[in-house]
């Protein structure tokens, strides 16, 4: 099949970029939409103009990596998948294909459809941890747990940090990323202990990297490759609220943000 | 009280306002809508006049509207803030943007549908409120004493077919709010379970079809009523 | 250069205990004073980057990725081993031990496995404290399944994304450290090049991805988990970006490279497509617990999933069931493995490519309904039916072997150390416990065994023994190192020849997959070795690198990549070449039994070939490390 793309090209953070319209021909229905762009690429080299940059690694739709909102969606018009396990069997011959990077205040830009998400590794390293170290630890059969609560934290745990929620999210919001983190922690026996610390900081370095508020429209969900429930919100919420009436955590009077 | 503000300030805590806000508002659209029944009352409208002297002398009553105000302008102040904030989230917007493949128009409108029934608020506010208050409302006499005859200026107000029409669609304005805002309201609060969740859906949506229609039927009553369609 | 793996004396099983106790500690408060660079972010990588920033250690941790979460041990599906016997099947240490040195056909050294099996239960108690949620009985315990053929029930697994549920569980210990201060992260920025001073190393030469900056990192020691090398095939399972640039200049500056031709290949992959094609995606082993596997008994090349279902029982060769009676579509993933490229030489392979045999689960789904194989491989069925577009529920599968794993790589003592003092390597990036063949579900084992439990002890013993003092960047061995980067960098922006790397890549992999893979002979391996000193040159007169250093280069961090690519494959050449054996993932056509079973030579080559540098164009110097058994005997695998 023959394609039209519309990709935003942009240099460098600085840069203040544009689309750029490139034409690929022949493209088989088999091919993945990352080697289609990987074919583009090499007509681009061939011409010794720069190729289309974009994150991407594994390829199997595991590691986070690919991050491209195509046709006005996160990882294309399929729901459930990641970029790389988009395949062009689900766009037609003739098709005009806009691709644009992820669009957020704390992802700015690096290049091209490469944004920078190390916003996310922050929100983790303020708590998105237990606070175990190496070494010390009981039997794994210590604790049971319930199948079904491990399975729920199961189900949390399987975020890939890709950031299409914060993607798809008119408000530009982290909190199904957060809440997956929290959720996941919280649910379990090990986690417990610190859940209350852990929502407060996480959800503080959330709006520290201006990430926007939840207004519950449920695109993020919707979009998340692995399906991560709105529940885990709610959990967070919970969790936030709880600990605030609850914990010893007084911040002292200069710590305070602002509203707004 | 440091903790307080801060927990209030944070996305979470201003969220938290908002559905709580929301919520009482909801609670006062049943009380409201309960006392304005008594249009339906086909006695010249002494119920109707009784219950709004009695809904402006009785302190208890200020005291729930003062709540009430509180609870509007403070509703409208934080979505205010929320959007600003909202809106800096992403300073660049998509070229395309198809959301409707991940979501309701109406969870993505509530802001717009906000504004009109914020305006609906206003209109409805002066047409009635302010007049009872302020304005200069006939006197009716009635055995427990003479009262101002608020049924008149309603009787008025609905007799004229656009402002009939101006209230409906308020209140498809109002039904589309709450068909996002009720069940949004519960999830802020973090209270989702998977077995009363779908329960708290089909009563939000309930209440977003039944309760505006309800309103909306009064002025149409009324007017079908002036105008001897009945 | 000398080398001695520093095996403990003593019985097997007190090995590690008394090594602990005779190994020097470094005292608490002296551990502030030593700086430790930690290259990769995956399993080995960052459980060692935490383990010793808690201690007390300086860390400074680098990943090329945009954040240490997406190393590549983040796409292992299966599970992770561990002796708990919580099944009461009869697992022990021992057992663990034992099949782990037999599964890798009698080619590591027992000491390392054997410690690898000890410290194995630890490791799930550890990833359960982390909050990893490995799959639960529902009375509350953790559950366990058999894998890749093991007779007992030892692998603890998180649905089909173990390796993504324990990475994040040690991304997360390394993410308070960093938060903690204790260790500083650097995403995003690859190491291009070791620097030893005095034959001690003492830092890194790495490039800002995003500025072309090349900078320059001293440490007191050097721990390279930078995984393993499977990408010199262009095609494998690994992750694009997975390379052997850390572990090769480590070599080219003294560290001797072992065993590099242990390849192994995994028969369940998703077959070749087309040109196009990026990389191979793994379906998981355990599809061959159902799915049975055939090819038509005539050539019937260009044969479609669809049109296969005609295909009556009798025209059918359900070859692994014919030729192996006793195991049928169980056997081993090597010996599954070559008698698909059997089959297929034969010009029996089905698909538009002829490089690819059905996996059929029509019995399967008529035995035991189509709720009961969905509940099992569900979610295999709809990744399969994603990326090819076929329904395994209607039609058969397509499968063919792909490079999934590396058992060679810089080879190491019992602590882990390399042949150069304070450079050590961890995970699929070192040699060490797997021999010619790796176990399933071991590999994660081996990752976080490395990090969390064994170089946490051993490198103090190197530590307690040197000063405190820093290089400085400013040494000129750094300088001279930074240099020569530089000028690598140049010459391949500068070269601007008519081919792009990635063709370069193809056509690399295209020779070593012909005659380097599944299987090799003697004669292959020489044409094989001619025609990658041709491309090589070729490679550094005509290769197109758009672009410039100081942007983000996608194409110049890969053709960097590449360059060293290209030196690794004629090692893994003359590796093959030299070992005239058939073991585990290294099979010589000339050294098979009569059944066409893969055929040790135990009198020559029962030892680790270890490879040292010798220069550009110069072939390599071999020593041998003799692996000497003491607790089992070796025996011949059989799978009738």
């Amino acid at each position: 099949m023959d394609l039209t793309l519309k990709i935003w090209r942009q240099k460098d953070s600085q840069d203040r970029g544009g689309f750029q319209t490139h034409k690929v021909s022949d493209i088989t229905p088999d091919t993945s939409f990352l080697e289609m762009l990987d074919i583009l690429n090499d007509q681009l080299e061939k011409k010794n103009e720069d190729p289309v940059h974009f994150d991407h690694d594994c390829r199997e739709g595991i590691c986070g990596a690919c991050s491209m909102y195509i046709n006005g969606r996160p990882h294309g018009p399929q729901q459930g998948i990641t970029t790389c396990q988009l395949h062009m069997r689900s766009f037609k011959d003739g098709d005009t294909i806009t691709i644009e990077p992820w669009r957020a205040q704390p992802f700015p830009v690096i290049k091209d459809l490469i944004v920078d998400r190390t916003s996310f590794d922050r929100i983790i390293q303020a708590g998105g941890y237990i606070s175990v170290g190496t070494g010390g630890v009981p039997d794994a059969n210590e604790i049971p747990i319930p199948a079904r609560v491990s399975n729920e934290a199961m189900d949390a745990a399987a975020c890939i940090g890709c950031g299409a929620c914060v993607a798809a999210c008119k408000n530009a919001s982290a909190m199904l990323f957060v809440a997956a983190k929290v959720s996941h922690l919280a649910l379990l026996p090990q986690g417990n202990v610190e859940a209350q610390e852990r929502a407060e900081k996480m959800v503080e370095q959330m709006d520290e990297e201006g990430f926007g508020s939840c207004t519950n429209t449920g695109a993020c969900s919707a979009e998340c490759p692995k399906g991560i429930s709105l529940e885990h919100i709610a959990r967070l919420n919970r969790e936030y609220y709880f600990a605030k009436q609850s914990s010893d955590n007084i911040p002292a009077e200069d710590e305070v943000h602002g509203a707004g | 009280m440091s903790w307080l503000s801060q927990a209030l300030s944070s996305s979470l805590g201003k969220k938290l306002l908002m559905a709580m806000t929301g919520l009482f508002l909801i609670v006062f659209l049943i009380g409201h809508l309960l006392g304005n029944m008594l249009l339906f009352k086909d006695d010249g409208g002494q119920a109707f006049n009784e219950y709004a002297k009695f809904m402006t002398t009785t302190p208890a009553v200020l005291v729930l509207s003062i709540l009430t105000y509180i609870s509007i302008i403070a509703h409208v102040i934080y979505s205010i803030i929320i959007t600003i904030h909202n809106r800096k989230s992403r300073p660049v917007q998509y070229a395309v943007s198809n959301a409707s493949a991940n979501s309701v128009w109406t969870s993505r409108s509530m802001g717009v549908l906000g504004t009109l029934v914020l305006i609906f608020i206003v209109i409805h506010l002066k047409s009635f409120w302010f007049e009872m208050k302020f304005g200069s409302v006939p006197i009716v006499a009635y055995d427990s004493g003479s009262i101002k005859n608020l049924y008149l200026i309603v009787v008025e107000a609905f007799s004229q077919s656009w402002y009939v029409a101006f209230y409906v669609i308020a209140m498809m304005v109002l039904a589309f709010h709450l068909s996002h805002g009720f069940k949004s309201a519960f999830q802020t609060l973090g209270l989702a379970h998977i077995k009363y969740t779908p329960l708290i859906k089909t009563i939000g949506t309930a209440f977003a079809i039944i309760v505006p229609t309800l309103f909306a039927s009064m002025p149409i009553y009324m007017y079908m009523k002036f105008h001897g369609l009945l | 250069m000398s080398f001695d793996a520093k095996i403990p004396d003593g019985p097997l099983d007190e090995k590690w205990n008394h090594h602990k106790f005779n190994i020097k500690l470094v005292n608490p408060a002296n551990k502030r004073k030593y700086d430790v660079i930690v290259v990769g972010t995956g399993l080995a990588g960052a459980s060692a980057a935490a383990s010793l920033a808690e201690l007390g250690y300086n860390v400074k941790s680098f990943c090329f990725q945009d954040s240490p979460r997406r190393a590549h041990s983040i796409a292992a599906q299966g599970g992770i081993n561990a002796a708990k016997n919580y099944q009461n099947d009869g697992d022990s240490v021992y057992r663990l031990f034992y099949d782990t040195i037999k599964g890798g056909d009698y080619r590591s050294r027992e000491a390392n496995v054997y410690r690898l099996a000890e410290v194995s239960a630890n490791i799930i108690d550890q990833c359960v404290a982390q909050g990893v949620p490995f799959a639960r009985e529902y009375g509350g315990l953790l559950a366990n399944r058999s894998f890749g053929g093991a007779q007992v029930s030892r692998t603890f697994y998180a649905r089909g994304q173990t390796g993504q549920q324990l990475l994040l569980g040690a991304y997360s210990a390394l993410s308070r450290q960093i938060a903690a201060g204790k260790v500083q992260m650097f995403t995003r920025t690859e190491m291009l090049d070791l620097v030893t001073v005095d034959g001690q190393a003492r830092g890194i030469i790495t490039r800002n991805l995003i500025t072309g900056e090349v900078e320059s990192h001293s440490g007191h020691a050097v721990i390279l988990a930078s995984g393993g090398y499977g990408n010199v095939f262009f095609l494998s399972t690994n992750a694009m970006g997975s390379n052997v640039t850390a572990a090769w200049r480590a070599h080219r500056k003294g560290a001797f490279f072992a065993n590099p031709c242990f390849t192994q290949i995994h028969p369940t992959c998703i077959p070749v497509s087309g040109d196009h094609q990026s990389k191979l995606t793994l379906m998981s082993e355990s599809l061959r617990n159902d799915g049975r596997v055939w090819v038509p008994k005539k050539a019937n090349k260009g044969l479609t999933a669809s049109e296969a279902i005609n295909v009556s029982e009798e025209d059918r060769d359900y070859y692994l069931e014919r030729r192996y009676p006793a195991f049928g579509n169980l056997v081993p993933r090597d010996v599954a493995s070559r008698n698909a490229k059997y089959v297929c030489d034969e010009g029996r392979g089905v698909g538009p490519s002829g490089l690819a045999v059905f996996l059929d689960f029509a019995d399967a789904i008529k035995r035991d309904g189509k709720e009961t194989i969905s509940s099992k491989y569900g979610n295999l069925f709809d990744m399969y039916k994603q990326i090819t577009g076929d329904n395994p529920y209607e039609v058969p599968m397509m499968i063919y072997p792909a490079v999934h794993y590396t058992m060679g790589g810089l080879w190491v003592d019992y602590n882990l150390m390399t042949n150069v003092p304070g450079l050590y390597a961890l995970g699929e990036c070192n040699f060490s416990d797997h021999g010619a063949n790796r176990l399933g579900a071991s590999a994660l084992m081996q990752g976080l065994a490395d990090g969390y439990f064994v170089i946490p002890y051993t490198i103090g013993d190197y530590l307690a023994k040197i000063p405190y003092d820093k290089v400085s960047t400013d040494h000129e061995e750094f300088k001279k190192a930074e240099a020569q980067i530089r000028s690598n960098i140049d010459k391949l922006l500068h070269s601007k020849g008519s081919r792009t790397v990635d063709d370069f890549h193809r056509a690399l992999g295209k020779i070593m997959w012909d005659k380097c893979g599944m299987s090799r002979t003697a004669e292959g391996l020489k044409e094989a070795k001619k025609e990658i000193q041709v491309l090589r040159k070729e490679y550094w007169d005509d290769v197109n690198v758009v672009g410039v250093n100081e942007e983000l280069n996608m194409t110049l961090e890969k053709a960097l990549r590449v360059g060293d690519f290209f030196e690794l494959a004629e090692l893994m050449v003359d590796d093959a070449l030299n070992r005239n054996e058939s073991c585990g993932g290294h099979f010589r056509e000339e050294y098979q039994t009569e059944e066409g079973e893969a055929k040790r030579d135990d009198k020559n080559f029962t030892y680790g070939a270890c490879w040292e540098y010798s220069g550009p164009d110069t072939d390599e110097k071999l020593h041998k490390e003799d692996l000497i058994f003491e607790n089992v005997k070796l025996t011949q695998r059989s799978y009738k």
